[in-house]
């Protein structure tokens, strides 16, 4: 699904399927969820990405019926469900433990939510051998859930919850239980499924990466609030706040007070001996104002000399070296306490390496690599 | 695992010789021919022919049975109930008397239960019978009941249920189609367990039996009290007999299944 | 509404068959005694401002007065708690080395101590008198190795009443314990040996204190119900046995005299409530450290 095509949070004209209106939920004293406002569209991937604790959960069980917001509305398709009990919405959640009954086939397990309705037998059978060609479980129809490995076991639950074709289909850390192996194979299995089905996916997941790779929309969640809501580069490359930039992948924050000399150029005067840097930002900053350069590693560059026509250049020892195989990350120490670290391919052996410890070396990126941001 | 010390050896053996001494002295004098319950005079089945002519032992043994089938299936309907209510029921008026009344029977000298259950038939005037020790029998059961199946209900996966209510379920078709199916060993071991308590009991029935229905504990502790018997050796015998299979037959059904289920789960991680 | 029919049918239930019995034994605790059907006085047809008034401490005044009951009282709580340490005595070493057994053979070890629990407990005290007669087992035993050339009188004693009780209540002791030791992981007693202590150190620092919890339950569910325990004094024990629930059945079936019946009850569950709130105590402490 290109995305330069599929972008109707972009379009006025969208109706979205959900939306959050101020909706606040707390439990007792704690609020879990603080005055919240967000729209997903029809056949989104939309992904809620957070630390444990950060509300997202909650989210999910609301849309499901399973709790109902302190104040606030939650419209599905235009309506208010909050009368609406779970068993009568048309919302399908698959469970983080899977929750499929113990005590029934695999069969019998996505037939369940089916011959809740008055669908005919036939019907039933259909859809459910359907389900079971989409999940490749053909073979595992009969078996109980014990009998059954763990990933096929996460396919039999999502082919329980699509079985109804619901309007919205709720996965709470869908690959959380399989290795890592299994997990990459699986998220793109689970796009390719939400794509051929059509169904509009709410995903919850603190695992960041498994978010960037599956989601149209990434919503970085902290403590009940929504921080940022974008399309999964839009969340690394210009994050909109120092919490989601570190949130997301490893950055380099660096502390200074911004002052305009051009149109959106900025110095930014972070060291009392050390030159200012440059950057490039849409977000105006007045003179003085504090604020954080935040760069990615891998925008950093490190050089043995001086680059000449660097728009940032600064000078630093190595203080540790972390070899990661196929990249080295090399935290460097700049006059004045800084660490800042770069990230290099490493596309020669490790014998040839050009630096290593204690070395003086060279730092610089370019005026626009870095985002600036006011906190 | 190491083999045990010569000490863990003979506190095992002597403890077990202790449980079970006893009742096999018990089995085997009930074979024994002659009257003197202690003198060994030849091998003879005669008590156990004498006990099956022994009308008021099957009247009373029939009685038992009927009270603590009846007794024992209302007290796990109720006590299945209870525990719903305890594990799930979330706050109500008058909760913590609740719980109190179901934990409070477990601890309750029987003497007490029986005297109260009497009084409060005789003040409502109900007529003593099979009726009134069904009543008591349900009452203090239903708490054995509710226990066993509410510990069972604490480690259940909620979200079984929320699958459910989210797959179309009704909160009693969730119930009825899941949640009874998987704690069903539980609700069944409530039931024997309320089943034996019934058969067992002689304290409770003895207040609250009326002269038209005595059961086989009251009946064999009149017995009992004028000293020992091979008629009654042969009817613990019985008993002991029928106890033991069931228990035996229940623990080996449990442990099939416990290792079915884990060769199938290896069979699942190996097929990964 | 269904949520309702769940609550209300169980709670009126127990409400009907617990609760107001027992309020119904505190009234009458406080009645008189009268040769009638029922024999006690007043009822409610007296109307309710002559019953209240007629309600007194009479009873409870009779029970301090009449050393018999001060007797059974403290008689059933010396004999309980007496029973109690020994059947901790005997209990603890089995289900310690039941957890010490190889792993495969604990569900049986297990079974076979459950297993007498499902049997009739008439039955198990029954088995003993045949055994502690004065022509029984134990005494021609002893009599055939030499021990006594005497029959030793134990049936009808308080003996036979510690034995009763030990022998029946000893699951209760046993498994608690036993879920207690198994559940301690085995490296701290190596630690505790790698760290200097011999094994009898190790045992008393460590393998004792980390199974308190099992054994506190333990004697909790033996002394609780041998305190009113009827059936073992009144098989095995003789007159000179005085346990209170024997008492108490006496008063009523023998002397029909309800209203003094009613008031040994009252005393007995006031006793009662101190052990059975520590016991509950340590369950919900036990519960929380487990969270």
């Amino acid at each position: 699904m290109p995305e330069s095509v599929f972008a109707p949070w972009n379009d006025a004209s969208q109706k979205p399927l959900i939306r959050f209106r101020n909706v606040t939920k707390s439990f007792g004293d704690f609020t879990a969820i603080d005055d919240l406002t967000l729209d997903i569209y029809e056949q989104e991937f939309f992904a809620l990405l957070g630390p444990s604790g950060c509300g997202k959960t909650t989210m999910m069980r609301m849309l499901a019926g399973f709790e109902t917001p302190t104040s606030g509305v939650i419209e599905l398709a235009g309506q208010d469900i909050a009368p609406v009990p779970p068993n009568k919405r048309a919302v399908n959640m698959m469970f983080q433990s899977y929750a499929l009954f113990p005590h029934l086939s695999v069969y019998e397990n996505i037939a369940f939510g089916l011959r809740r309705g008055n669908m005919p037998k036939q019907d039933i059978d259909d859809r459910v051998s359907e389900m079971l060609k989409l999940t490749r479980l053909e073979k595992f129809a009969r078996r109980k859930p014990h009998q059954i490995s763990g990933g096929q076991r996460q396919r039999v639950a999502l082919a329980r919850s699509l079985a109804k074709a619901p309007k919205l289909l709720l996965l709470d850390e869908p690959l959380g239980a399989l290795d890592a192996k299994l997990r990459q194979a699986t998220q793109f299995e689970l796009m390719d499924i939400q794509e051929k089905t059509g169904t509009t996916f709410v995903i919850v997941t603190h695992d960041q990466e498994e978010a960037m790779t599956v989601a149209s929309r990434v919503a970085v969640m902290d403590e009940g609030r929504i921080m940022q809501v974008a399309t999964p580069e839009h969340i690394y490359e210009v994050p909109e706040s120092v919490y989601v930039a570190d949130f997301i992948g490893d950055v380099n924050i660096i502390k200074g007070a911004a002052s305009p000399v051009g149109e959106q150029t900025y110095q930014i005067k972070w060291s009392k001996t050390a030159a200012p840097l440059n950057a490039v930002s849409d977000r105006p900053f007045s003179e003085g104002q504090s604020c954080h350069l935040a760069i990615r590693p891998e925008k950093v560059g490190i050089h043995a000399d001086r680059p000449a026509d660097a728009d940032n250049a600064v000078q630093g020892t190595i203080l540790d070296i972390a070899y990661l195989g196929n990249i080295s990350t090399y935290h460097v120490e700049l006059p004045g306490g800084q660490i800042v670290k770069a990230q290099t391919a490493n596309t020669r052996r490790v014998s040839r390496r050009s630096f290593t410890w204690e070395d003086t070396v060279w730092l610089s990126w370019t005026a626009t690599a870095g985002v600036l941001l006011a906190q | 695992m190491k083999r045990l010390s010569w000490f863990n050896t003979t506190s095992l053996t002597l403890g077990f010789a202790f449980l079970y001494l006893p009742m096999i002295i018990l089995v085997i004098y009930s074979f024994n021919e002659s009257k003197l319950v202690t003198v060994w005079a030849g091998f003879s089945t005669k008590w156990y022919g004498e006990l099956l002519q022994n009308e008021a032992f099957l009247d009373a043994a029939w009685v038992t049975l009927k009270v603590a089938v009846l007794s024992s299936t209302l007290a796990t309907v109720l006590g299945t109930m209870a525990a719903y209510v305890l594990v799930r029921g979330g706050r109500f008026m008058g909760r913590t008397v609740f719980s109190g009344m179901i934990y409070a029977p477990l601890v309750m000298p029987e003497v007490i239960t029986g005297l109260s259950l009497l009084l409060l038939f005789i003040g409502i005037g109900l007529d003593r019978g099979v009726l009134t020790i069904v009543l008591a029998h349900t009452t203090f059961a239903m708490c054995y009941v509710s226990v066993v199946v509410s510990s069972r209900l604490l480690t259940f996966d909620r979200s079984l249920e929320e699958a459910a209510l989210d797959l179309g379920c009704t909160g009693f078709e969730a119930f009825r189609l899941v949640t009874l199916p998987i704690i069903a060993p539980a609700v069944i071991s409530g039931w024997l367990l309320a089943f034996t308590l019934s058969l067992d009991d002689l304290v409770i029935a003895s207040f609250t039996a009326g002269p038209s229905a005595t059961t086989l504990p009251i009946k064999i502790f009149s017995a009992v009290r004028l000293g020992v018997s091979p008629e009654i050796n042969a009817l613990s015998t019985l008993m002991i007999a029928i106890v033991t299979f069931g228990v035996i037959s229940a623990s080996l059904v449990s442990k099939r299944n416990s290792l079915r289920q884990q060769r199938d789960e290896q069979a699942a991680a190996r097929a990964e | 509404m269904q949520r309702l029919i769940l609550i209300a049918v169980p709670y009126t239930w127990l409400l009907a068959l617990f609760l107001v019995p027992f309020l119904i034994v505190f009234k009458i605790s406080l009645s008189d005694v009268e040769l009638a059907i029922p024999p006690y006085t007043p009822t409610l047809s007296d109307g309710i401002v002559p019953f209240f008034k007629a309600l007194d401490f009479e009873n409870f005044a009779f029970l301090a007065s009449d050393d018999l009951y001060w007797k059974a009282y403290l008689s059933s709580l010396r004999i309980a708690l007496i029973s109690t340490f020994l059947t901790l005595l005997v209990g603890y070493p089995m289900a310690y080395a039941m957890a010490r057994a190889p792993e495969e053979w604990r569900p049986t070890l297990m079974m076979l101590v459950i297993l007498p629990f499902w049997t009739s407990f008439l039955i198990r005290v029954y088995a003993w008198m045949g055994i502690l007669s004065q022509e029984g087992f134990l005494n021609q035993f002893l009599l055939w190795t030499g021990l006594i050339s005497e029959p030793l009188t134990i049936l009808n004693t308080t003996t036979a009443v510690y034995i009763g009780i030990v022998y029946t209540y000893l699951p209760f002791m046993i498994l608690p314990i036993f879920a207690a030791l198994d559940r301690l992981d085995g490296s701290l007693i190596e630690a505790a040996e790698d760290l200097g202590c011999s094994r009898f150190q190790a045992f008393w620092l460590v393998t004792i204190p980390l199974s308190k919890n099992g054994i506190v339950a333990g004697s909790f569910l033996v002394f609780i119900p041998a305190l009113g325990e009827f059936v073992i004094p009144s098989l095995l024990g003789g007159s000179g046995t005085l346990m209170i629930g024997k008492v108490l059945w006496e008063e009523f079936f023998n002397n029909r005299d309800w209203p003094v019946a009613s008031a040994v009850a009252v005393i007995l569950l006031l006793i009662l409530i101190i052990p059975i709130v520590l016991f509950q105590r340590n369950q919900q402490r036990q519960a929380e450290a487990e969270q």
